[in-house]
């Protein structure tokens, strides 16, 4: 087992936001018990210790949580490399200056689309406005900016634009990730998932900005796994790089994983560094040793690790079943009848079921 | 101020002025006992020598300059070795040439 490299911290799950596409978990109440200043800066000291070298501070909205100038300088203090994931909404100048001054490293803003319309549609709020002023201020103030792109059936077709808009703003990097299917994305799934025609349409626009913007801006493309015939290596290998931390203080290998049907795990109640090494949430699927067939015998199994134990268990009800989108898995049907049906007669705007703000 | 030019696609050259891109920082990690550069997504885990390359990434030296200034310290060092390791660090943006 090695240490972890990253920490994402999930300060509150309260948003402002309300988009359908949401990873947060369904019973967002069960998490207002939120992690105290002094209680995060224990935190980060024991992830610190444990070899923890990034912090991503996220949420819901981070600048919700009135210490996050704190926790920004507690972290930085300690070394770790800082990146805020925000909405932006929030970021006035102010704030950001103070965060600039208590060494925030790096800033992603989230757009739900380029046209003000579309993207205040499926935020569920006005935000458009003023997340590009938010995008100008940080590049203003000297941090690097990743606008950061949540993919679904309801925007892909306007990714040329979105990516104009992000080499507009300046941004040094463009994440477009499509949806992954859990938390309220898994309840939309329907609306959400697009027909193949547009993924490959989407696909080509990417190929081509990845080599006209590749002296100015990086362009990450997280793919569609229910399109793959294999799954994406999903954090690298379940708790081998990376540890979630939820508002509460429960302590996961991922920010889906609180689904699961597993121990919780909690800071408030066990040390980090134990945790991380021996607690149940952690080594349940560590390693290859949990898995069954076919991935056991696999090639490829250190190459993917066996995908996604979060989606395996929405898709199969057992979190140990072999993730259904690999066309070897024996639930794969499952996945392919999703996929059938987003290409069949489905319209494109099919209402979404927002997430609520707390 | 001297012009910034990205060499994402490009070598770096001998006369080349490397810095460090302002997003990434060069530091040790006390856990693993290993120079780290830390990235806005990603942390590289570096060898002694490749941390010293970095911190001589001051935008003043050259490539020549550094590779010399290695040799002194480490008797074998082949350019073309320092030319590649930065010319990869450029293209993932890591390192920024001042021209």
């Amino acid at each position: 087992m090695e240490s972890p490299f990253g920490l994402l911290a999930e300060l509150t799950y309260r948003c402002p936001l309300a988009c359908a596409y949401c990873s947060n978990p369904l019973n967002m109440a069960d998490y207002t018990d939120e992690l105290t200043t002094p209680e995060w800066r224990r935190v980060l000291g024991e992830a610190a210790d444990l070899g923890v070298l990034q912090c991503h501070l996220s949420g819901g909205e981070p600048l919700l949580r009135r210490d996050l100038v704190e926790i920004v300088a507690a972290a930085n203090g300690l070394g770790l490399y800082t990146n805020l994931v925000t909405s932006a909404l929030g970021l006035s100048r102010p704030k950001a200056e103070q965060l600039r001054a208590a060494g925030l490293d790096h800033v992603q803003v989230s757009i739900q689309a380029d046209e003000q319309a579309v993207s205040d549609r499926i935020a569920g709020t006005p935000s458009f406005r003023r997340k590009i002023e938010a995008m100008a201020l940080v590049k203003e103030l000297g941090w690097p900016l990743t606008v950061n792109v949540v993919l679904h059936r309801q925007n892909i077709d306007r990714i040329a634009d979105v990516l104009g808009l992000a080499e507009e703003v300046g941004a040094d990097r463009v994440e477009l990730a499509n949806t992954q299917y859990y938390g309220w994305a898994w309840r939309n799934r329907d609306a959400l998932l697009p027909s193949r025609a547009q993924l490959e349409a989407a696909e080509v626009v990417v190929r081509a900005a990845r080599e006209r913007l590749r002296d100015r801006m990086d362009v990450i493309y997280v793919i569609p796994d229910y399109y793959s015939r294999y799954p994406k290596p999903c954090m690298g290998g379940w708790a081998a790089r990376q540890l979630t931390v939820t508002p509460n203080g429960d302590v996961l290998p991922c920010p889906a994983a609180q689904s699961l049907p597993l121990p919780r795990a909690n800071v408030r109640d066990a040390a980090l560094a134990w945790i991380w090494a021996d607690s149940p949430v952690m080594t349940a699927f560590r390693g290859t040793d949990w898995m069954p067939d076919p991935c056991h015998s696999c090639d490829r199994r250190e190459l993917d690790f066996g995908g996604c134990r979060c989606q395996a268990f929405q898709l199969t009800g057992d979190a140990a079943r072999t993730y259904p989108v690999c066309h070897l898995s024996p639930d794969h049907g499952l996945v392919v009848d999703a996929v059938r049906a987003a290409n069949g007669e489905r319209p494109i705007d099919l209402v979404l079921v927002p997430r609520p703000h707390r | 101020m001297p012009s910034t030019r990205p060499t994402r696609s490009d070598a770096v050259d001998l006369s080349d002025r490397p810095r460090l891109a302002r997003h990434v920082r060069l530091s040790f990690c006390r856990t693993r006992q290993r120079p780290i550069l830390q990235l806005p997504e990603t942390v590289v885990v570096l060898n002694a020598s490749g941390a010293t390359i970095l911190e001589l990434c001051d935008g003043q030296r050259t490539v020549a300059g550094i590779v010399s200034e290695l040799g002194a310290r480490y008797q074998t060092v082949p350019d073309d070795e320092v030319q590649r390791f930065l010319t990869r660090l450029a293209a993932r943006r890591c390192v920024e040439i001042s021209g």
